[in-house]
């Protein structure tokens, strides 16, 4: 493979063209994703946790996958189209996606750490399976870790939204 | 039911909610600082050594790094219970222990700064364990405490702080007794409450002597107080706390990451952070004291409780900071569980090399509870008593009472339990299913079933010292200055509540300030469930103040008696008439008033928490499943609904029930290695195995505050764990006497089962 020199992310349909090299700014061939995500650009709203991939507290979708941004390198995301929790809302009407809207409403939240890798994987499941049994909700969320228990406000919120038009 | 207020008690989305949902609400390694280093720790490798030599010329001369700080370039700064702990000392007493500290541009290159500093270590002989601290010829950690007996009693705590438990005469309640059981059992497995974001601080340091510490915290102002006196009073500390992900009590501990900023941050003129990465949060920040006890038990067929008699052994690690607090506490919360005439019971703080332990919700009586009900259940066992019966029979009851934390003796004046202990047990079903004891409530195949039960109770809720102001402005609104950072529990969402009901206007209209020691008065911290007793009272009392001023103020203008005036929604008006009235915008735009409000400590009432239990157990792989767990309480009034159920149903998470059944840490007994400090290899329940959890909760007004009501939230994984060996032992048919009940130890309890 040829050596690359820029890498274009596509983040929440925004397109991101960024130098690979160790300054400022730039793509270090060993940042992680979380880390270009939180440190480069910003994007402070998905969370830093465990660094294994075991947590799923930094959960984002790409290419319609939930993934780990810790275990991801940024220059192996080249082209791939990214979604983080600071995509879901609508900026312009300031509505909130409808899984956001479940969680303030079922508050499936206690400290909140968690719960933007908690709604990223519930949307990567519903994007793909509108409508999922809560055996197979718990079956997407089952490597995301919440140590407050917010587990039962969690599946109640999800299935609200699965359960819509069904 | 509680009473039925305009904002108490009614289910209201977090004030915060929407910042969470969007990821905006910011946590300590969210906040973006001008001109910012990063910081790392270089941790020792060996549990036990003296630095000899080192060199930290290699690492100097990297590119991009400012500071790289070692003990001998610093004064004798200490911290932790005695004064003993060198923030870098040149001895090291665990495996992850700081050796030095290095501040760069990058984290990279910190990192990189790490493995270029050559240390020579002198490696002693290490202790993992309170048997071989406590050998005469064990190695010491500290050369001051002898055998390895750290001191007891806390200053904070006052000069007679709680050091044990001498009541009675022993020899009395012993001869009165139809049982007796005697033996040592324990809770040595230190499981990580684990909030899932880490430990880190912000330290922006001004010379001379002024720092400003942004922290991972959950007691804010606590850190301003801990830290001036690890830097010997010679800094001025501004504490500003923010969201922190997750606490369960750990977080109160926090003044050491906070000491290397302030260290790294003084020495390069730059704001330095520091975040833990998770292997470093798991191996080289606090635990669980490890809890062990030798005692003896006396009861009556009855199930009175007659004597007790032994010694607890706290294993602290490789130091203490709140140990001595939590032998305290949790020696008070056993009397509180078992009203015993007769105590002699005696305790012992023990150093090893692991990392340290530290607050952690439970604190000392989860973990003492952990050790005692083994004993206690042999006993009833013995007496074939059920023991739902047993514990409701001995906890506190008014006219009741026990020693607490200051030493001082308190007469209960709390409610009394029995009523939610029979609604638990009513909505479990346990007179159905107790069949007795060490006999599973059913048997399919290599199934098996059984139940436990557990309680717990905490005269923290009315814990220290708490103050608050609100503020009035002249529109209608209010604004509390309190400094609490929210840490899950919601109580940021709540406080404005408490004010509303004083001042009846909306809690929209009610704004809380940051947590910032510069703005607000002194406040202890959420930790001990005291948020909704001691905090809450702290804002009420506040608004009170304000409320009596503005009537005053409103009563000189409508040339009334203050005492007839009444306000609603920002109008003033004679009590009856609301029609006539005046609004708040009386008092002009070019004033506020200021209502202040304190909370002294009141250690005369306890929460308590019940946990009643069922565990499926396959005899054939030995693996324990917690199938249904029912947790009853009273808390006189119910602030928010949504805000308990959560609390409650945290009952297996963060060091809890999961604790009895498989989280643990473990250390490598040769090495001093935690071989388990990560998300992998630690277990933690996942969505595809949630038990049933069913919540019956009472409201039984209390004589605290005008609204009655107090805190659980802390307690809520307490009763847990040794219910929940009590249910395995149960299912197996043979006692378990060891936390967690992993696989292998309960095919052992089979094999000795199918050995009788």
């Amino acid at each position: 493979m040829a050596a690359i020199k820029s890498v274009t992310l596509k983040i929440n349909g925004q397109i991101h063209e960024l130098d690979i090299g160790s300054k400022v700014g730039q793509i270090d061939p060993a940042d992680t994703l979380i880390h270009t995500l939180r440190e480069t650009l910003g994007l402070t709203g998905t969370k830093a946790s465990c660094g294994n991939g075991a947590c799923g507290i930094c959960t984002v979708i790409m290419d319609s996958k939930a993934v780990p941004s810790c275990k991801i390198l940024t220059i192996e995301c080249d082209g791939k189209e990214i979604t983080t929790i600071e995509g879901l809302r609508n900026l312009k009407t300031g509505t909130l996606h409808p899984l956001q809207q479940a969680f303030v409403d079922f508050t499936a939240f206690q400290c909140g750490f968690c719960t933007p890798g908690m709604i990223m994987t519930a949307k990567a499941l519903l994007d793909e399976n509108p409508h999922p049994s809560e055996e197979e909700i718990k079956d997407a969320l089952s490597g995301n870790f919440c140590r407050c228990v917010s587990h039962y406000q969690v599946l109640k919120a999800v299935l609200s939204v699965a359960e819509k038009g069904r | 039911m509680g009473e039925n207020y305009r904002f108490i008690g009614k289910s209201a989305p977090r004030r915060d909610a929407t910042e969470i949902v969007t990821g905006t609400v910011q946590y300590l390694d969210d906040l973006k600082f001008q001109n910012l280093l990063y910081g790392k720790v270089l941790r020792s490798p060996y549990a036990h050594a003296n630095i000899k030599r080192i060199d930290k010329s290699k690492a100097e001369a990297l590119p991009g790094v400012r500071a790289v700080v070692a003990w001998e370039d610093i004064p004798d700064w200490r911290g932790g219970t005695p004064r003993n702990v060198r923030v870098l000392d040149k001895k090291v007493r665990f495996v992850g222990d700081a050796v030095a500290l290095v501040a760069a541009t990058t984290e990279r290159i910190a990192e990189e700064a790490l493995r270029l500093i050559d240390v020579e270590y002198e490696v002693l002989p290490a202790v993992f364990d309170i048997d071989s601290a406590l050998k005469p010829d064990a190695p010491l950690l500290y050369e001051e405490f002898k055998s390895n007996i750290v001191p007891g009693g806390t200053p904070i705590y006052g000069p007679n702080c709680l050091q044990g438990v001498v009541h009675g005469d022993v020899d009395q309640g012993f001869s009165e007794a139809d049982v007796i059981t005697e033996g040592t059992f324990g809770c040595e497995n230190i499981p990580n409450a684990l909030p899932a974001e880490s430990i880190g601080a912000v330290a922006i340091f001004e010379p001379p002597d002024r720092v400003t510490i942004y922290g991972t915290s959950q007691a804010p102002y606590m850190d301003k107080v801990t830290l001036f006196h690890v830097f010997n009073r010679q800094f001025e500390i501004r504490s500003i706390g923010h969201h922190v992900g997750g606490g369960f009590g750990t977080k109160f501990t926090c003044w050491q990451v906070q000491a290397y900023a302030i260290i790294l941050a003084r020495a390069t003129g730059q704001p330095v952070k520091i975040v833990f990465t998770k292997e470093e949060h798991m191996a080289a920040f606090t635990l669980r004291i490890g809890s062990r006890m030798h005692a003896k038990v006396g009861m009556k067929k009855d199930g009175t409780i007659t004597a007790i008699q032994g010694t607890w052994y706290v294993d602290t690690g490789c130091n203490s900071f709140t140990t001595q607090c939590q032998v305290a506490v949790g020696s008070g919360e056993l009397m509180i569980m078992a009203q015993c005439p007769n105590w002699d019971f005696k305790n012992i703080i023990v150093a090893t090399n692991r990392n340290a332990s530290g607050a952690t919700r439970g604190f000392g009586g989860q973990e003492l509870k952990c050790s005692f009900i083994p004993l206690l259940s042999l006993a009833m066992a013995k007496a074939g008593l059920d023991p739902l019966e047993v514990l409701k029979k001995n906890f506190v009851k008014p006219g009741g009472g026990y020693y607490w934390r200051d030493g001082e003796w308190y007469n209960y004046r709390g409610i009394d339990f029995t009523n939610a202990m029979d609604k638990g047990a009513e909505l479990f079903g346990w007179k159905d299913k107790w069949e007795g004891w060490l006999t599973p409530t059913s048997v399919k195949g290599t199934k098996r079933r059984g139940i436990g039960f557990g309680i717990h109770g905490n005269a923290d809720v009315g814990e220290d010292v708490a103050e608050a102001y609100v503020q009035l402005g002249y529109n209608g609104t209010a604004t509390i200055f309190l400094c609490v950072s929210e840490h899950g529990t919601g109580q940021k969402s709540n406080y404005p509540r408490f004010a509303a009901e004083v001042l009846q206007i909306l809690p929209e209209r009610i704004s809380m300030s940051p947590a910032d020691t510069l703005v607000t008065p002194f406040e202890f911290g959420p930790v001990g469930s005291r948020g909704t007793y001691s905090i809450a009272s702290a804002v009420i009392n506040a608004a009170e103040d304000a409320r009596r001023q503005l009537l005053e103020m409103a009563a000189a203008k409508l040339g009334e008696d203050p005492k007839n005036l009444d306000t609603v929604d920002g109008v003033i008006f004679v009590k009856g008439r609301p029609d006539k009235g005046i609004k708040w915008r009386m008092m002009g735009n070019d004033k506020t008033i200021l209502g202040y409000g304190r909370f002294e400590p009141d250690f005369t009432m306890c929460n308590c928490v019940m946990s009643f239990v069922e565990v499926e157990v396959d005899s054939e792989t030995g693996k324990v499943d917690l199938i249904r767990v029912v947790n009853a309480s009273d808390v006189g009034q119910i602030i928010n609904p949504v805000g308990l159920d959560g609390q409650l149903c945290g009952c297996w998470g963060s060091a809890g029930i999961d604790s009895a059944i498989f989280e643990e840490s473990i250390i490598d007994r040769r090495t001093g290695h935690m071989v388990n400090a990560n998300l992998i290899d630690y277990k933690w329940r996942t969505f595809s195995e949630l038990p049933v959890v069913e919540n019956a909760v009472l409201e039984t007004p209390f004589p605290s505050h005008r609204f009655h009501a107090i805190g659980i939230g802390e307690i809520t994984t307490a009763s847990g764990p040794s219910a929940t060996l009590m249910a395995v032992s149960n299912a197996v048919g043979a006692w378990l006497y060891q936390y967690p009940a992993t696989p292998d130890r309960v095919l052992e309890a089979f094999s000795r089962r199918a050995a009788l």
